[in-house]
């Protein structure tokens, strides 16, 4: 029963952890499959972050801090898009101008307002996302496996894991199921075609840079304004380049996206977890090798067990109309 | 002859340093000068000199561990006497600048520099951590308490052994978990890895956890008092950050140890060679104020206050995790 527990345990941190990278994994995933690559995922999350963070302790409202996160992130979504769909600039470029350019703008905007080296002060109270316990918690408890199952991994967590987790299979539907979907998906094979058909690839374009930029958004508020309760300079730590590298994971797909970011979260918390915990018939598992375990399980999964993932034919390539 | 005079005069200029005013300069580790803990209690003794003397000082923060020997370099170029350096992370950096300005006064603090124009400052951290062990072990209530360090180095097991070997006087059956956050520099600064280690040593049932982790123990004391059990702070007094749900702080005076430097230096009195300051130096000490004071019970105070006495007269000897790189208690 303990191990079943701390089982649990480290399924509920995994699904702490795997949060950002679901966000900037299904954000990668609209901006990818409409043509746009986005290594720019990683800025978005961390103005978010700033801009959420910065809103909710000036507010006290971490509703507030959240629309703020979103916003900031929609405008370097749309600069994004602005250099890549209008003016066809090289999307990397782009993508890397606007990691730099927000890694350095937050800490410094941080660190002239608040003097604290690029920190904000901590969110207290109202607003920070506090873990919302969900109905009969309690209750259900109770009943053996499944019960502390619901109360520990799935109950507890604060509002923007929800949205995380209701993304996927929202993505899933409005990109198998309706006509929009279908469309970004046609855009991002043959924008020729679809542009045949009297359908604009620009405004397409724009409209998944968008979804991309809300979904960084609630990743980057998650972490400044509910993990953290405070923003920190380069807080997103590579979280954005990692979401690109579970997107290749997931094939491009919002099921598979979940998948792979849950495993990535898994890892790193099993990794934290596993620190200074006496495993039977293993003794003590050194720091070192608990800490190498998640990249060493990537290398094996990378190159035995992902299989041929061929990313949308026209992604990274400008639309230019044929006259 | 005029230009004799001239160059004499600049000659008499340049033979007077030792009694015009000093030149300080500071590099502060990774994790700011406001990181709430280590570097902050520096920068609170270097504010403590200016303030009385009136004497500016230069500052950097480092970013990353390119810039240790360009920063110190960059200082004593620029005639900066004294320099100091804070933290372990410095030590070989400041090895090689000190022998290039051999007239440089540095001071480094957590390190040990053997050369004649530097002074080391080191602390007991294991005597101020046992002592918050001590407190640690007797409120206590599951028997289990977590140390959470930063990077996994000698230094910081030292304040891990001193921390379980105060628990178990506190309490002998108590069950001490350790985890250290990583094994670099960056270990220091990444709360979220804190406050998910100290989530986890929470399950497994710890109602006191002591970080020794700079900036990372953010994570660590918002993690415990989110889950209303207890946080021990660390090097500066961390009391006020969850006031009620930090047990006490270890506080280890970087910035009494920043300020003497200072202070030496301005008065001439200023010497090379290593310093170690423990509890009868009142270079580390457990933080008491109206923060925790609810927290401290009158059998808490008296027991820490006779095992303060009985380490400063040497009736309680601390081991030292550094002396032999082991830990009598787990």
């Amino acid at each position: 029963m303990e191990s079943y527990l701390l089982a649990l345990g480290i399924l509920d941190s995994s699904t702490r952890l795997a949060v950002p990278l679901l966000c900037a994994c299904l954000a990668g995933l609209y901006s990818e499959r409409a043509g746009v690559v986005d290594i720019g995922l990683e800025g978005k999350m961390l103005g978010a972050a700033f801009a959420s963070a910065t809103t909710a302790l000036a507010t006290g409202s971490a509703m507030l801090g959240l629309m703020a996160g979103i916003l900031v992130s929609l405008v370097l979504a749309l600069v994004h898009g602005f250099a890549c769909i209008t003016q066809r600039g090289n999307q990397i470029v782009t993508g890397i101008a606007i990691n730099v350019l927000v890694a350095g703008l937050t800490a410094l905007l941080g660190h002239v307002w608040y003097n604290q080296g690029g920190r904000t002060p901590s969110l207290e109270g109202d607003a920070r996302f506090n873990e919302i316990t969900l109905p009969l918690a309690d209750t259900l408890g109770a009943i053996p496996i499944l019960g502390p199952f619901y109360a520990e991994v799935i109950s507890g967590h604060a509002l923007p894991v929800y949205l995380a987790f209701l993304a996927v299979p929202l993505t899933w539907y409005l990109l198998y199921r309706t006509r929009w979907g279908l469309r970004i998906r046609a855009v991002g094979e043959n924008p020729a075609a679809v542009d045949t058909a009297g359908i604009s690839v620009p405004r397409l374009r724009y409209s998944a840079v968008l979804a991309c930029g809300l979904l960084c958004g609630i990743g980057g508020t998650y972490m400044a304004v509910a993990q953290a309760a405070s923003f920190l300079p380069h807080m997103t730590a590579g979280k954005g380049f990692i979401a690109l590298a579970a997107l290749i994971f997931a094939k491009w797909r919002p099921v598979g996206a979940l998948w792979a970011c849950l495993l990535f979260g898994l890892l790193d918390a099993t990794a934290i977890r596993l620190q200074g915990v006496t495993l039977p018939g293993i003794g003590e598992v050194p720091v070192q090798a608990i800490q190498a375990l998640p990249y060493l399980l990537t290398v094996i999964l990378l190159a035995g067990f992902v299989g041929r993932a061929i990313p949308p034919k026209a992604s990274g390539i400008p639309y230019v109309k044929e006259r | 002859m005029k230009r004799y005079a001239v160059s004499a005069a600049f000659a008499a200029l340049m033979a007077l340093p030792a009694h015009a005013q000093i030149k300080p300069a500071i590099t502060f580790d990774v994790g700011g000068k406001f990181d709430k803990s280590f570097n902050e209690a520096a920068y609170n003794g270097a504010e403590a000199f200016k303030k009385k003397t009136g004497i500016a000082y230069r500052e950097f923060e480092i970013q990353n561990d390119a810039q240790r020997e360009q920063a110190l370099t960059r200082f004593a170029r620029d005639g900066h006497s004294p320099i100091i350096a804070i933290g372990f992370s410095n030590g070989s950096a400041l090895k090689k600048v000190a022998a290039e300005f051999p007239n440089v006064r540095f001071a480094i603090i957590d390190f040990v520099v053997d050369l004649p124009n530097v002074q080391s400052i080191v602390f007991k951290e294991h005597e101020g951590s046992y002592l918050v062990g001590l407190l640690a072990g007797q409120a206590s209530k599951s028997g289990k308490v977590g140390f959470v360090g930063g990077m996994d180095i000698p230094l910081i097991r030292r304040f891990a052994c001193g921390y379980a070997q105060g628990v178990k006087a506190g309490k002998a059956s108590a069950e001490v978990f350790q985890n250290m956050t990583g094994t670099t520099g960056a270990a220091f600064n990444d709360p979220l890895k804190g406050g998910e280690l100290a989530r986890s040593q929470i399950a497994r049932g710890a109602d006191v956890i002591y970080h020794a982790a700079g900036n990372t123990g953010a994570g660590v004391l918002r993690a415990a008092a989110d889950a209303n059990i207890l946080g021990i702070g660390v090097d500066s007094n961390q009391n006020g950050i969850h006031p009620g749900k930090v047990l006490t702080s270890m506080l280890k005076r970087v910035d009494v140890a920043v300020e003497k430097v200072l202070t030496d230096a301005n008065t001439n009195q200023w010497k090379p060679g290593v310093t170690v300051l423990g509890l009868a130096e009142g270079g580390v000490d457990w933080a008491q104020d109206d923060n925790n004071k609810a927290l401290i019970t009158a059998e808490m105070r008296a027991a820490v206050e006779k095992a303060s006495a009985d380490i400063k007269s040497g009736a309680v000897k601390v081991h030292d995790y550094m002396s032999d790189q082991k830990c009598p208690v787990q």
